[in-house]
């Protein structure tokens, strides 16, 4: 279905073009079988991620979009290696330093410098080597710092656990280096607080600077701002490019509003029931949405104008998200799609590029 | 006529850690038919206003002082059982924070919103309030049907819009909805502020929105308060909000928002609000505040009338 990007993935990997990548990912969750499920030897699956593909090179911020329940936190984890994909690939470029340990445990490369993740995080030592390398900042910065555990414990552990410093001190050196970085000023302020004794921001920097900690490439953002007060969430999205320039990183952000995706992202990818509809630079997609989905997603967001009160907001999509169970067929969109065809029931439409990286699939775009 | 009127309004919470003035001296008016948009940061004791005017604090909160007065009667000075029979969920109710939460996941909507209807209105038979119910659901636009479902069975969306049914189910006079589009995504956020436009204009209630993001505000107030750290810093008609905000924190507000078109401007608030135990001296915004002056720091402004319904609480627009 996706077969243009793919092509595109795997020529730009023989240029050296990308950072990481996903061909054809997939993770199905398992639903547990009742006794119906087992007469008639039924598996039903949640299929969260239903064959996506992407490629994102360094120093981008490549965006995810869309509802909740489409498979972008999925497919974030499973990029990085927190949930087993079903199937598809991840094709990955680490570090020179993790290549050389790659060498030693007599692995091999996928191609050139690129090394296949789904196969490695198979591999217990490389699974670790590439956990430092690999690191994601959570969507919620009040469940995911553990309340028991100091701003300290919470930074020092993930050094312990990777055997970086030698000593207390070099650790303690390291810390500070990472409160600075997120402008916990001064850091000695911050080092025995506790999770309760910061606010919304002050924690989602704690947790910024404990993915930063081990020094990553890639970071996947997880809607690092929707948790935020709108009146402080630019000062975490500047932080975070700011971060970026400086320690070199590469972003996969994910996001369901397409406003905070414009202010700091590359290119946007939007994503419906597990698979990605529409792709293309920030810009393009913004200024010129063409798969039906994407049109609704810019039409629904608010504006400050207080004009819009006079009107209903025109909203072309009826209903919700279906289950990702049963998923529709053809076009997954079709039951809410306001511009239906009788081909759209039927048979699913390919991923076409409509003019320079700009991707869609829709029917409403294939020539035939 | 104004159908509530907020005086000097002061809800404090008792803790062991000292006083939290969460609500400090709020003055407000609400007209018939009239949406109002409470906007302000986490913490700014935004929805303790709401809770205070269904008279909902909880411990160890209590309204230490000011009145509120409803259709020109001071509920504070009404006994409890005589204002939840009269006054709560018949003349005002609320949709709460989390509203996808505030359903009891064990039993059926329908049964909820009877008993909600049941506990205030004593006229009506069971029969009654179980068609009552349907009718509250098409009017959030689902179908009768779903009175037997669960909570579960139904999605984020859904949930929100039986929450609203619920607070409509004694036509209240006045809606308070408690930041009602938090947990949704955009295109069912979307869908919701249209629905409590529809419902607006059909019922023609009035309405208080509470909530962190102008840009929802703009979507249906007529007016708009801009609440910092207790207390209202600037009011005024929607219009002079959005075009025309004066306080140096409504600017911020509003420029920290977004957007969709125009310039890429990453602008925030720095700072944090401050800590309600022990606000700061003088203007309570002065330690954020790019303006600052020396009169800042020492003395609270007080709240002036700049143009004709536009009042703002900042020294810079103080002529002395």
């Amino acid at each position: 279905m996706s077969k243009v990007i793919e092509d595109k993935i795997i020529s730009g990997i023989e240029r050296n073009e990308f950072l990481i990548s996903a061909i054809n990912l997939r993770k199905y969750f398992p639903l547990r079988r009742t006794i119906t499920d087992l007469i008639l030897r039924r598996r039903l699956y949640v299929r969260a991620v239903d064959g996506v593909s992407f490629a994102i090179r360094e120093g981008e911020i490549f965006c995810l979009v869309g509802e909740s329940g489409c498979g972008k936190t999925t497919t974030g984890k499973t990029l990085i290696g927190l949930l087993p994909p079903t199937s598809g690939q991840i094709i990955y470029r680490p570090k020179d330093e993790t290549v050389k340990y790659f060498n030693e445990l007599g692995i091999t490369p996928f191609k050139g410098k690129y090394y296949l993740l789904n196969e490695l995080f198979k591999h217990k030592r490389a699974n670790k080597l590439l956990r430092r390398e690999l690191q994601i900042i959570f969507q919620d910065p009040y469940a995911s710092l553990d309340p028991r555990n100091s701003i300290y414990t919470a930074l020092e552990e993930p050094l312990i656990v990777h055997k970086i410093g030698e000593s207390r001190d070099e650790r303690l050196e390291l810390i500070y280096r990472a409160l600075e970085d997120v402008k916990l000023i001064p850091p000695e302020d911050f080092l025995g607080r506790y999770p309760h004794m910061l606010s919304g921001g002050q924690r989602q920097r704690v947790c910024i600077a404990r993915a930063l900690i081990l020094n990553p490439k890639f970071i996947v953002a997880d809607e690092p701002v929707s948790m935020l007060d709108v009146s402080i969430r630019a000062e975490i999205l500047k932080l975070m490019l700011e971060l970026k320039e400086k320690r070199n990183l590469t972003y996969l952000f994910i996001t369901h509003d397409l406003a905070t995706a414009r202010l700091i992202c590359d290119r946007i990818a939007v994503m419906y029931l597990g698979r990605i509809v529409e792709l293309g630079p920030t810009d393009v997609i913004i200024g010129n949405p063409l798969h039906p989905y994407t049109q609704a997603l810019v039409a629904a967001i608010p504006e400050p104008d207080p004009s819009n009160r006079l009107r209903l907001r025109k909203l072309n999509i009826k209903g919700e998200v279906p289950s990702a169970i049963r998923i529709p067929p053809g076009c997954r969109f079709h039951p809410r799609c306001p511009y239906i065809k009788s081909v759209c029931t039927k048979e699913e439409p390919p991923i076409i590029e409509v003019e320079n990286e700009h991707y869609v699939s829709c029917w409403l775009y294939v020539k035939k | 006529m104004e159908l509530l009127e907020v005086k000097d309004l002061r809800t404090y919470y008792f803790t062991s850690k000292g006083v939290v003035k969460a609500v400090d001296g709020i003055s407000l008016k609400v007209r018939k038919g009239e949406s109002l948009g409470l906007a302000g940061e986490s913490g700014c004791g935004k929805s303790t206003f709401g809770y205070s005017i269904l008279r909902l604090v909880p411990p160890p909160g209590r309204i230490v002082g000011g009145e509120i007065y409803f259709e020109g009667t001071n509920i504070l000075k009404l006994d409890e059982e005589t204002f939840r029979r009269n006054y709560r969920w018949k003349k005002v109710s609320m949709v709460f924070q989390g509203a996808m939460n505030a359903l009891n996941p064990v039993r059926r909507i329908g049964d909820q919103i009877v008993e909600a209807i049941l506990a205030h209105d004593e006229s009506i038979t069971e029969k009654e309030a179980y068609e009552r119910a349907g009718e509250l659901l098409e009017l959030v636009g689902i179908e009768k049907v779903r009175l037997r479902s669960y909570p579960h069975e139904l999605s984020g969306g859904m949930k929100q819009r039986v929450v609203i049914a619920m607070a409509l189910a004694l036509n209240p006079d006045l809606l308070i909805a408690d930041e009602p589009t938090t947990a949704l995504d955009v295109v069912v956020q979307a869908q919701i502020m249209n629905l409590l436009k529809e419902l607006k204009n059909k019922l023609g209630m009035s309405l208080i929105l509470i909530t962190h993001d102008l840009s929802i505000i703009a979507e249906i107030a007529d007016k708009v308060a801009v609440m910092y750290a207790g207390k209202i810093v600037e009011w005024g008609t929607s219009e002079q909000i959005f075009l025309n905000p004066i306080h140096p924190y409504t600017r911020g507000l509003i420029s920290s928002i977004p957007r969709l078109r125009g310039k890429k401007n990453l602008y925030w608030i720095p700072g944090q609000p401050p800590d309600l135990v022990n606000p700061p001296r003088g203007c309570r915004f002065h330690p954020r505040c790019p303006y600052a002056m020396e009169i800042c720091k020492k003395e609270e402004p007080s709240m002036i009338e700049v143009e004709p319904e536009h009042y703002v609480s900042c020294w810079l627009y103080i002529k002395r």
